[in-house]
Parts: structure tokens; C-alpha cells; sequence
């Protein structure tokens, strides 16, 4: 069915559509409305059969999360930013018990300093959590792809973050086609866990692994994520069918043939990213774009397909590694080893600057003069605000535009 | 695709009055979206929404800065605020205040085509009829008499259903009444 409603009402109807057991949560910007909406639908009964649980942190949420899905109930929280790192310890103990919890990361930025704004900071700080990463484009891609969320975690054996722009998506009001809750009965039967917790036959789960047998344990959770680069696709097929839409997947490409430049890029920077790519078509500029949905697992067969024999491709990072360099680019270079292609690292968006048509223009327009010159470039970055402070402090100052990580470095060396 | 940029303060509906521009819209079987700036919102802090209307899906999420219209929910801004900043030179400009246009934003008016810039007095409507400072509905159904993007039933049935009862009904009456002032100015009548 249409609707115009916010982001987040569209979500909670995705997840209650889904029939989980237990919901908890601990209220974080800019996840809120998620939880608050799932908690009406619980009280109101529209969602039966349902204990919605008021925690006292985010700690305490995957800590329910993860004794729900343990004793066999299907489990759904939400969190942000600093609250993500809260649960932090939790996080890498529902992966390696495979419990198929699903989450939304409303991404948001982590502090300090203290902003409430979007990137994509926090979910890539648990890139190495043992936990699927699905990265959402739009709302609807949100409301489907949380759907999908609980099959493909339930058939891998592994909890998924569902991954959606903080206030870009979740804030958004849009129209949505929610479906029916005959559809997705069909698509989702109930949870039939193969083992779980009860007191009528104890069993113990997580118990200690020594060294004798901890490689294999992890052998055996990377094998899941193997598993489940089929899944995503096999899900994906089953509910596009089912419903006709075009959301989840493991990448989506735009207007990527005969490409002369692809631009990577997570999340809800792609809807933008599209409508400035229309644009520069009708310059004569053929850019491609790839939809990178799911990050964990990364699909590295998938990608080297998608980039094809394009010999220049820019991964528009909202995010880094501090100290290190993007996060997305190494692992696109991994995907295309032993070619000539180009890839580089282009950070923008950090901390809620917005991402224009325009930010996309000037990035195809700089890659395609070759300005592109070091693997890492912030591209937004305002010289101004730099100067403001680095003018007075130090001595040193910035040019305009662009600045190459050898910019940053040189101005080190002549402090 | 239609660009329109609210701006108001903390308190007055901002948000509420983009989200239901947007769903005014979809009532009319157009794609639309609407969201705010997001800040630490704070009673009384300058607020900006944005609402975009179109034919086809709506990809884009970036912040509006080139809207077609400007919505001003509180005049005090204008002296604080770019607000008509990046305004489409043939778009359309609609403030809050009594005043006429030529008195409040003379230089925008001289600057947009004849007749592309409006002034409603929609908290005096709200007072009326509301019994609060809420200037949304009255804005929406100005925007809608100034350029007929939308009916004024569409705008007065999103109030409707987001607040059923009395609320919603106020709201509606509400934008009768901004509705029919600025039909009215458009026809050189008494409020012109």
C-alpha cells in the first residue's frame, strides 16, 4: 500500500510486519521515532504477540537481544552512533552465537566532538563484528531490506545491521509501498530456530573455546558469511518477485555501461548521486554509479564484475580510518587485484555536510581531469576553517579545495 | 520538480507544515518529500524545512538551496535569515505578517515577476480559529491560492488526518480562511 510517511514509521512497519517476539531498545538520535512507532503498534495491538521491552541502555538492549534470540524468539533493537559502542561487547557475542538479531544503525557520526549529525563512522566501526552490514539508498530500500533483514539472518545463522542514513532517511517523509501482511507472511514463515534456550532440556551455548579449537570456530563464522553472499542474492530474488521492488541486493548499478569513470558509494548519497549523473549524460559525461548494499559480507566477486574494464573508479567514503586511509576503497582494490584499474578514496559527508548534486559534479569533474593524484583526497574539506585555527596556531595554511593525505602530511613536516 | 524551503522558529510547526505539504501532495497523486534541517532543536531557533513535489520517484536528498518557493512563517527572521537565498528568480515568495509585501520585503518584490510575492497575516488566522501560534496550515493553503500547485481540500484534509477531530478541523478552517485572503489579493481585492 502508498503512503507518505517519515522514514522511521516505515521502518517500524517493516519490522512489525516481520512478527518479531521481542523488541527492545534504548532511545538514541536519530533512531527514535523507529522504536517509539514498534512501541505503539505493541501497545495499540496492531503487532501481537509482542513484548516491547524499555531497557536502561543500550548495553542492556543487545543484552535482551541476545537472551531473546538465544531462547528461540525472533529480535529486533535499534541504535546510533555512541549507543552502537555501547553495545559494542555484545555485538561480537551475538555473531559468534549466530543468533540472527536484526538492527538498525541509524547512522550517525561519532563524538567527540559532540555531533548528532549523519555518516557513516559508526556502523563502520563495527566493520569486523561478525555481523551482516546492509547499507539502505532510500526509505523504501530501508523498508524492504529490513524485511529481508530477518530471512537472510535466519538462514546465515548471523545477526544483520540494517544500515540507513541518520535524519536524511530516517527524518525524511516519502512515499512508501508498504506491503501487505499476507505478502509477507508468505515471504517469512515464523521463526524455527534450530537450537535454542530452554528450561525443559538445559543446554549451555557460548561456552569457553580453547585454542584447540578457536581458528575453526572462526573458520567456520567466516563460512556463514560466505553462505551468505547467496543468501542476500537468493532473498533478494524471492522478495523482488514477491513484491516488484528493486531494493536489497548485494550492488546495484547505474547507468554503469561503457562507463568512463564509476563512482562508489553507500547509502542515501546515491538518490543524489543519480539525479546529478542524468545531468552530466546530458554533457556527454558517462559516469557510472555502484550501489554498494552490502558491505559485510563485501562482495568482491560482485564488484570486480560491476567495475568491469572501467579503468577509473572513485569510492565516495563517509568515513576513514584514523591514522590509515579510506575504508571501502582498500577493499574495492582487493576486489580488483592484479588489474590497471584506478580506484581512490574521496571523503565527504562527514558529520552531516551535506552531499549536493554539485559535490558529486565537481568529484566527476576533478577525477576526470586526473586530479585524482593520492589514493586519499578530502574532498570537501573547507580551507577556511582549517586556517582559522592551523593560521595562528602553527604557522601553516591550506590552499583551496581538494586536499591530497601528502598536503596534510607536508604541512606536518614544516610545523 | 517543484522546490520549496520553509522557514520559521522552534515551536511554530516548521517540520509539521513540510511534512504535510508532502502529503497534501501525494493526496494529489504526486511524488513528494519533505524533511527539515536537522539541528538541536530549541524553541524559538530559526528552523528550515524543505518540501520538493514532482511527476516521477524524488532521488535526490540533498538540502534544497535553489527553492521555487519560499515559505517565511515568522517575519522576524528576515532581517537574520537569508531566507530567500538561491530563490528561483521566477519563483514565489510568501511571508507571515499583516503588512503588505511592498512594506515588508520591498527589494524581493521589486526582484520577482508581479504578483510572485505574497504576505498573509496566518497567525492572526491561527489565533482565530486554532487558539495558538501554529501559522502551518494557513501558509500551505497560501502557497496553495498563489500558485495553484495544490487544492486547498488536500491541504486541509493532511491536517485532517495527521490531527483527526477537532484539531485537524481548526487547522482546516484555518486554511479557508489564508486561502481565500490571498484568492482575494489576487484579485486586487481588499487584501491586495
Amino acid at each position: 500500500m502508498l503512503r507518505q510517511i517519515e522514514g522511521s514509521l516505515g521502518v517500524a512497519q517493516a519490522v512489525a510486519l516481520c512478527r518479531p517476539g521481542v523488541v527492545c531498545a534504548y532511545p538514541i538520535s536519530p533512531q527514535t521515532h523507529i522504536v517509539e512507532n514498534v512501541g505503539k503498534f505493541v501497545k495499540t495491538g496492531a503487532l501481537k504477540d509482542c513484548d516491547f521491552l524499555n531497557v536502561e541502555s543500550e548495553f542492556s538492549a543487545i543484552s535482551v537481544a541476545i537472551g531473546s534470540a538465544a531462547g528461540g524468539c525472533r529480535t529486533y533493537t535499534a541504535t546510533a552512533s555512541q549507543g552502537l559502542l555501547y553495545m559494542a561487547e555484545g555485538i561480537y557475542s551475538a555473531s559468534g552465537l549466530g543468533l540472527p538479531i536484526v538492527m538498525t544503525v541509524a547512522s550517525r557520526a561519532i563524538g567527540g566532538p559532540i555531533n548528532i549529525w549523519n555518516d557513516h563512522s559508526d556502523s563502520l566501526s563495527q566493520r569486523d563484528s561478525g555481523w551482516l552490514q546492509l547499507f539502505c539508498e532510500s526509505n523504501q530500500d530501508a523498508v524492504d531490506t529490513h524485511i529481508m533483514a530477518f530471512k537472510i539472518a535466519e538462514k546465515v545463522g548471523l545477526p544483520v545491521m540494517v544500515c540507513m542514513d541518520g535524519f536524511v532517511l530516517t527524518h525524511a517523509f516519502e512515499r512508501l509501498d508498504i506491503p501487505s501482511q499476507e505478502q509477507i507472511d508468505e515471504f517469512l514463515p515464523p521463526y524455527e530456530p534450530r537450537e535454542y534456550l530452554t528450561t525443559k532440556e538445559p543446554v549451555s551455548i557460548g561456552a569457553m573455546v580453547g585454542p584447540e579449537a578457536f581458528t575453526e570456530v572462526r573458520f567456520l563464522q567466516q563460512r556463514k558469511m560466505a553462505k551468505a553472499l547467496k543468501v542476500i542474492e537468493e532473498v533478494t530474488a524471492e522478495y523482488r518477485k514477491l513484491t516488484g521492488s528493486k531494493s536489497g541486493g548485494l550492488l546495484e548499478c547505474y547507468n554503469c555501461e561503457n562507463a568512463d569513470l564509476k563512482l562508489i558509494i553507500m547509502g542515501s548519497t546515491v538518490g543524489t548521486a543519480k539525479d546529478e549523473i542524468d545531468r552530466l549524460k546530458k554533457e556527454g559525461i558517462n559516469v557510472g554509479i555502484i550501489s554498494l548494499k552490502s558491505f559485510r559480507p563485501f562482495p568482491y566477486e560482485a564488484m570486480r564484475q560491476a567495475i568491469g574494464d572501467t579503468k577509473q573508479v572513485i569510492c565516495l567514503e563517509r568515513a576513514f580510518s584514523f591514522g590509515g586511509r579510506g575504508i571501502i576503497c582498500p577493499e574495492v582494490k582487493r576486489a580488483m587485484e592484479g588489474t590497471n584499474c584506478d580506484i581512490k578514496t574521496a571523503v565527504c559527508g562527514l558529520g552531516g555536510r551535506a552531499i549536493y548534486g554539485t559535490t558529486i559534479n565537481a568529484m566527476v569533474k576533478h577525477a576526470l581531469a586526473g586530479k585524482f593524484t593520492e589514493e586519499f583526497t578530502w574532498f570537501d574539506v573547507d580551507s577556511n576553517v582549517l586556517n582559522s585555527y592551523t593560521k595562528n596556531a602553527e604557522g601553516v595554511t591550506f590552499p583551496e579545495g581538494p586536499l591530497g593525505a601528502s598536503q596534510l602530511e607536508a604541512s606536518v613536516k614544516h610545523a | 520538480m517543484l522546490q520549496i524551503r520553509l522557514h520559521g522558529r522552534g515551536g511554530q510547526g516548521v517540520v509539521t507544515a513540510a511534512e504535510m505539504l508532502s502529503l497534501a501532495a501525494f493526496l494529489e497523486g504526486h511524488f513528494a518529500q519533505a524533511f527539515p534541517s536537522f539541528g538541536s532543536e530549541r524553541t524559538g531557533a530559526p528552523v528550515v524545512a524543505y518540501a520538493r513535489i514532482g511527476e516521477g520517484e524524488i532521488r535526490t536528498h540533498e538540502p534544497i538551496q535553489n527553492p521555487d518557493v519560499v515559505i517565511v512563517q515568522d517575519k522576524t527572521l528576515l532581517g537574520s535569515v537569508d531566507v530567500f537565498g538561491g530563490l528561483n528568480p521566477q519563483g514565489y515568495a510568501i511571508i507571515n505578517s499583516k503588512d503588505p509585501a511592498e512594506k515588508v520585503v520591498p527589494e524581493l518584490v521589486k526582484m520577482l515577476p508581479e504578483g510572485h510575492v505574497f504576505t498573509v497575516p496566518a497567525t492572526d488566522f491561527a489565533m482565530q480559529k486554532i487558539g495558538k501560534p501554529l501559522p502551518g496550515a494557513p501558509m500551505l493553503a497560501s502557497l496553495a491560492a498563489a500558485t495553484d500547485i495544490l487544492k486547498l481540500e488536500s491541504v486541509q484534509k493532511s491536517f485532517q488526518s495527521r490531527y483527526p477531530g477537532k484539531i485537524g478541523d481548526a487547522n482546516a478552517e484555518t486554511a479557508a480562511l489564508a486561502y481565500n485572503y490571498i484568492k482575494d489579493s489576487k484579485k486586487g481585492g481588499s487584501n491586495a
